[in-house]
């Protein structure tokens, strides 16, 4: 097929933030954040058309700060979170805020596409959430399949549970907890658990991965050591509720049943350098994507430890749903665990990988390269 | 008749020449020999019967001169004259002779006359002696009838005495014991008391007969089942019973039961040995267990060494011996007189019928079965307790006894599975032996390791004393033993397996009975020896290798980056000369015949490398984690924004330096060189700067234009687009340069990427420019490409400036001001 070779999208800016716009079940889209010190910071909502395997851009002023994290709102799609950072006095911060993007982006861009970048309009802004009290944030996240009204937010060693009020101009505390100890404290990463009525939540301060039951605000599990040094993603398997995937700084990509938290279920060690995200497929848990700063993207196919044990890997459902990006393999694919793709586009390290919420066949990777944002949309037959 | 003739006195060879003429003319030349015959075909012989006159004159007349003629003639005549007076003579003597005959016989004449006379009267006499004679025996004829009657009567009378003192002579003998005369006494009257057991007197002593045999059968019995009489008053008492009738299975059977309880003593008495031991056994190990406490060196050097045997109880090769000497020759001497008794005996009468001999081979076969069964399991009971691989030889010696011993058996039983069982048992204890080797190997190992571990912790903490406050010149004190530390490890292993495999050789020394069965001339040595315990041995020094990598954890705090090192160097060895060696040393010392597929000398070295090659790697990737978390935390904890201007280079990149200096050092003692990329001919330091100061000229230039921020941007994009890709955490090759570099790079690529994770300020970007400055003037002599050192430092000085809140680098000469300076 034709679209075998990845598309490619390269941003003026360095960036390290991607998220699939969430809420958005028809287009393909993710929203990029960039890093500059030096210039506005842009969020670029880019759209895969996959008829004409094409890309349509849109770029909104992101002016408060360069980007660290993104993340879209599950229920309204205009609605967006970033963490930023805030240079003042000398000091650095990174806060946290919730936008939304203006309402004509979508058609001004259709109509003069040359202008949307010379003229981006701005984000509007929500409400930030206040993190004076608690320090930098390191991701925000909301909940999973929730009515966009309740988010975390992850500062140093906080968690801190928002409720988002007043179509959500206005944000409170909630509930929080602080994990308290020696050693490294500062959350580098969490993932709001899907299963369980989305009560739990999974963090990762330097090498240790935590669970947190969110109605009473305590931990319920640990998995001290997790990698060897620090973990930098995780990943919750959509399907199976106990099941968690993690990555880090020691070139691993751990597999855990969080019931029995001895022993990681599965072990892989594919990246040359640090793996910086790691996600699954959101309709086939075989699928796995990480990103590492060996500038390799990897597409693994976990048959050994996914939900659909036995091959069922293609549905004809999605089959005839996504036709023109399928490169079926019709032959049953082997049982065992295996690397479908390791992608070597990129000439920098890949901070971020993301799948397409519409699409489940596409997914996105961020490299750093500064000037180069690769998006690579490609076909994963299984 | 002829030799009577000749004259006594003639000299040899005359008389046997007149000897063998007068035969002639009296044709009794038949008895002359066939040469002779032959010669006188020639009619030329003078002395030939076919002489013919003419021709021999005609021949001497040709071939003759005058001369030689008149010479032969007078010789003939001389011949003719002697012959002549030859002749005269016999003539003479046989005259004398006849002359002489003719007077005896006319004596005889006379003689015989006389004897006529005397004949007659003597025939006259005989005829009167005659009459006499038979006018005697006409008297005499019916006194000797009466007499002959009262002969036969008497000899009747005898045997009926005879038979009416049987019973008491009985049991005279049987109060005297006699057995055996009793026994033919009565064998002697047993058919006629048969025959004439219709008379009541008869049967009366048939009876009484039969009342005492049964008591003395009785007794026999008695004495047979007491079994204190010796082997050959037994045999004389079976022999006794079964003249008697008893039944010979019930003999065989009682026969055997006797030999068992014996047999059964002798393998109690081993079994309690077998307890003792054990139980002392236990005791030695609990007052092993409890002495640490009060004595704690030499508990840790004997309870822990499986090379020594344990002391308590008897050895084995008594334990074998009592065995034998019990045991075995215990059996083998009822074997024999049981062989002799029931089955080689002559077969006599009626017992000849009855098939003894098969029975009894029946019965012995199964006896000695059982009996050697419980004695093999005793014996391999006591095999299993020979845990200690100390001294192989008291293990093989006692087996060598064993299996020696049970070939009696084999010789007096031909026909009996006990041999081939005590092969089997032999069989066992070698393989068991075997795997005891290797696993005493195995803890060998792990217990040298620990010692190297120990060895190499000690100095390790002088380095870091030393390093910490002097700095990289007493740290060579404390590592030159690494090398040494590998030889004698590789030295202690190679003859530890040496030793192992001159213990194993003795099981096919040639003077040991069961080296010559084939299990010992072939499984043993290719399965057995070569793949059992060599090739095990050497695959588990490459997985235990390969577990240092996995198991020590992604600290890498548990193993020392040093023995890793060690290790790696120790697989690389055996990989490149070390198992052929040791392969080549085992099928000399076994001469293995590869029956069996085995595992090639090329696969365990490609195991060999490949653990060595992971180890190497696991090393480059604990040692570059180490300088690495030295690097993120100084870019961690620091704060970057409100930092100072640079006055110095910071300690931890002088501590990096330091630390790739001596594990530089480190490697080097180990590892060869290795091929750097030629070095541009002004890679010196000074040179080196100015190079790196107009490069980083050019790429700092456009970032001060706020204007352009994608040229820089661009450039370094174009420069990773044609620059080969780098991987960080690469295998590395087995030099010291690759090495070196393997480390570098993790370690440079984490400054990287914890640089672009933090915001600086003015001065952080300058203290970035002069570290990264330092770094590239001391880093680049280690690795093999120090284009590389440069790209990853550019990248970290060219991140950091895209991370600076206010861009503006420091002048290049006040950097190499700052570095020259320290």
């Amino acid at each position: 097929m034709e679209d075998d070779a990845p598309v490619i999208y390269g941003l003026e800016f360095q960036a390290r933030a991607l998220t699939a716009q969430t809420a958005e079940t028809d287009a393909i889209r993710f929203l990029v954040g960039t890093q500059s010190l030096k210039f506005d910071n842009q969020i670029h909502i880019i759209d895969f058309d996959d008829e004409n395997n094409m890309i349509n851009k849109n770029v909104l002023l992101h002016d408060a700060g360069e980007i660290w994290h993104i993340s879209g709102s599950p229920a309204d799609k205009a609605v967006l979170t970033t963490c930023y950072n805030k240079t003042s006095e000398s000091r650095v911060l990174t806060c946290a805020a919730v936008w939304r993007m203006p309402p004509e982006w979508e058609s001004g861009s259709h109509e003069s596409p040359d202008d949307s970048s010379n003229n981006p309009q701005t984000l509007e802004l929500l409400c930030h959430l206040d993190n004076t009290a608690h320090g930098s944030m390191a991701c925000v996240l909301w909940e999973p399949m929730g009515d966009g009204k309740r988010v975390i937010s992850l500062a140093e060693n906080h968690v801190l549970l928002w409720d988002l009020q007043e179509s959500s101009t206005k944000a409170t505390i909630s509930s929080s907890a602080t994990l308290e100890g020696k050693g490294q404290l500062k959350f580098t990463a969490g993932k709001w658990s899907p299963h369980h009525n989305s009560t739990q939540l999974a963090t990762a301060n330097d090498t240790a991965i935590r669970g947190w039951d969110l109605r009473s605000m305590s931990q319920i599990y640990c998995i001290e050591n997790a990698h060897g040094q620090l973990v930098r993603d995780l990943d919750f398997n959509p399907n199976k509720q106990y099941y968690l995937a993690s990555c880090g700084d020691d070139c691993k990509v751990k597999f855990w049943d969080v019931r029995h938290i001895n022993e990681p279920v599965k072990c892989l060690e594919e990246h040359s350098h640090w793996v910086w995200s790691v996600r699954y497929n959101h309709s086939h848990d075989q699928l796995l994507l990480t990103g590492s700063s060996d500038s390799r993207v990897i597409l693994s196919n976990m048959v050994s430890i996914s939900s659909e044990p036995f091959g069922h890997l293609v549905d004809d459902d999605d089959l005839s749903d996504n036709e023109e990006n399928q490169q079926e393999d019709k032959g049953k694919e082997p049982l065992q665990d295996s690397i479908i793709a390791t992608y070597e586009e990129h000439e920098d390290s890949v901070y971020a990988v993301e799948w397409s919420a519409a699409d489940p066949w596409l997914f996105a990777s961020l490299s750093y390269d500064g000037r180069l944002d690769k998006l690579t949309f490609q076909a994963s037959a299984g | 008749m002829s030799s009577a003739t000749t004259p006594p006195d003639s000299d040899p060879t005359q008389r046997r020449r007149a000897h063998s003429m007068l035969k002639l003319y009296y044709g009794l030349n038949e008895e002359g020999k066939s040469t002779e015959q032959a010669e006188s075909l020639d009619p030329c012989d003078i002395n030939g019967p076919h002489f013919d006159p003419e021709v021999y004159l005609n021949k001497l007349r040709k071939e003759c001169s005058l001369g030689e003629l008149m010479d032969h003639e007078s010789c003939m005549v001389k011949q003719i004259r002697s012959l002549d007076s030859d002749m005269q003579t016999l003539v003479y003597e046989n005259y004398n002779k006849f002359i002489s005959a003719t007077d005896t016989i006319r004596k005889m004449k006379n003689d015989f006359k006389k004897m006529e006379d005397e004949m007659d009267c003597l025939s006259a006499n005989m005829a009167a002696i005659t009459e006499f004679s038979a006018r005697i025996s006409g008297t005499l004829q019916d006194q000797h009838a009466q007499i002959t009657k009262l002969s036969g009567v008497h000899t009747l009378l005898r045997k009926l005495q005879f038979l009416f003192e049987l019973p008491a002579r009985l049991n005279k003998c049987l109060e005297l014991q006699a057995y055996s005369q009793a026994v033919s006494a009565h064998r002697r009257a047993r058919c006629v008391l048969q025959q004439y057991s219709h008379m009541p007197s008869f049967r009366g002593i048939q009876d009484d007969c039969h009342v005492i045999m049964e008591q003395l059968a009785q007794q026999l019995r008695q004495k047979f089942r007491d079994g204190g009489s010796s082997a050959k008053d037994l045999s004389e008492c079976v022999e006794l019973l079964l003249q008697l009738d008893e039944p010979a299975e019930e003999l065989c059977d009682k026969f055997l039961s006797h030999g068992q309880s014996r047999l059964e003593a002798d393998l109690q008495g081993l079994e309690a040995e077998l307890k003792d031991s054990a139980v002392t056994d236990t005791v030695g190990s609990l007052v092993q267990k409890t002495s640490p406490g009060s004595n704690p060196v030499s508990p840790s050097s004997s309870a822990s060494n499986p090379f020594l045997s344990p002391t308590a109880g008897t050895d084995i090769l008594e334990f074998i011996d009592r065995g034998c000497n019990e045991f075995v020759s215990n059996l083998c001497l009822v074997i024999a007189s049981y062989q002799e008794l029931f089955i080689n005996r002559p077969q006599e009468g009626e017992l000849a019928s009855k098939n003894i001999p098969e029975m009894a081979n029946g019965k012995l076969h199964a006896f000695v079965d059982t009996l050697a069964a419980r004695y093999f399991s005793l014996v391999e009971r006591r095999i299993q307790e020979e845990k200690g691989v100390g001294d192989n030889s008291l293990l093989v010696r006692a087996l060598d006894r064993f299996h020696r011993r049970l070939q009696a058996i084999s010789k007096l039983l031909p026909g009996s599975a006990v041999p081939s069982q005590g092969t089997e048992i032999v069989v066992r204890a070698a393989r068991e032996r075997i795997k005891q080797y290797l696993s005493a190997l195995q803890t060998f190992y792990h217990d040298s390791l620990t010692d190297v571990r120990q060895a190499l912790a000690a100095p390790r903490i002088s380095v870091g004393g030393t390093s910490v406050s002097g700095g990289g010149a007493t740290s060579k004190d404390a590592t030159p033993s690494l090398p040494e530390l590998l030889t004698s490890l590789s030295n202690f292993i190679l003859n530890q397996l040496k030793s192992v495999l001159a213990s194993v050789h003795l099981f096919t020394a040639k003077d040991i009975t069961f080296s010559n069965k084939p299990y010992f001339k072939g499984e043993f040595c290719s399965q057995g020896v070569r793949e059992g315990l060599v090739v095990s041995f050497i695959k588990f020094i490459c997985q235990s290798s390969r577990q240092y990598c996995e198991s020590a954890g992604d600290r890498g705090g548990s193993t020392p980056p040093a023995l890793l090192l060690l290790l790696s160097r120790l697989c690389l060895d055996y990989e490149t000369s070390t198992i052929s060696y040791i392969l080549t040393l085992t099928d000399e010392q076994f001469l293995v015949q590869h029956h069996t597929p085995v595992t090639p000398v090329t696969a365990l070295c490609a195991e060999a490398r490949e653990a060595a090659q992971k180890l190497l790697n696991h090393y480059v990737k604990v040692q570059g984690l180490i300088i690495s978390q030295m690097l993120r935390k100084s870019v961690e904890t620091r704060d970057w924004v409100n930092t100072i201007e640079p006055r110095n280079v910071r300690a931890v990149m002088k501590r990096v330096v330091e630390d790739t200096t001596s594990i530089d050092v480190q490697v080097g003692l180990l590892y060869e060189e290795g091929v750097r990329k030629a070095h541009s001919s002004d890679s010196s330091k000074r040179t080196f700067s100015v190079y790196s100061s107009s490069r980083q000229q050019i790429r700092y230039a456009p970032s001060y234009t706020p204007s352009a921020p994608m040229d820089t941007n661009l450039l370094s994009n174009i420069h990773k687009l044609f620059s080969e890709r780098i991987d960080i955490f690469s295998p590395v090759e087995f030099n010291k340069v690759s090495v070196l570099t393997g480390i570098i790079k993790i370690s440079l690529k984490t400054f990287l990427e914890c640089v672009r994770l933090r915001t600086f300020g003015r001065y952080g970007l300058q203290q970035i420019q002069v570290d990264c400055h330092y770094l590239q003037m001391y880093l680049w002599r280690f690795v093999s490409d120090e284009n590389l050192v440069h790209f990853l430092l550019d990248e970290i000085v060219g991140s950091a400036a895209h991370r600076c809140l206010d861009p503006s680098p420091m002048e290049q000469s006040v950097i190499e001001v700052i570095c020259e300076r320290g």
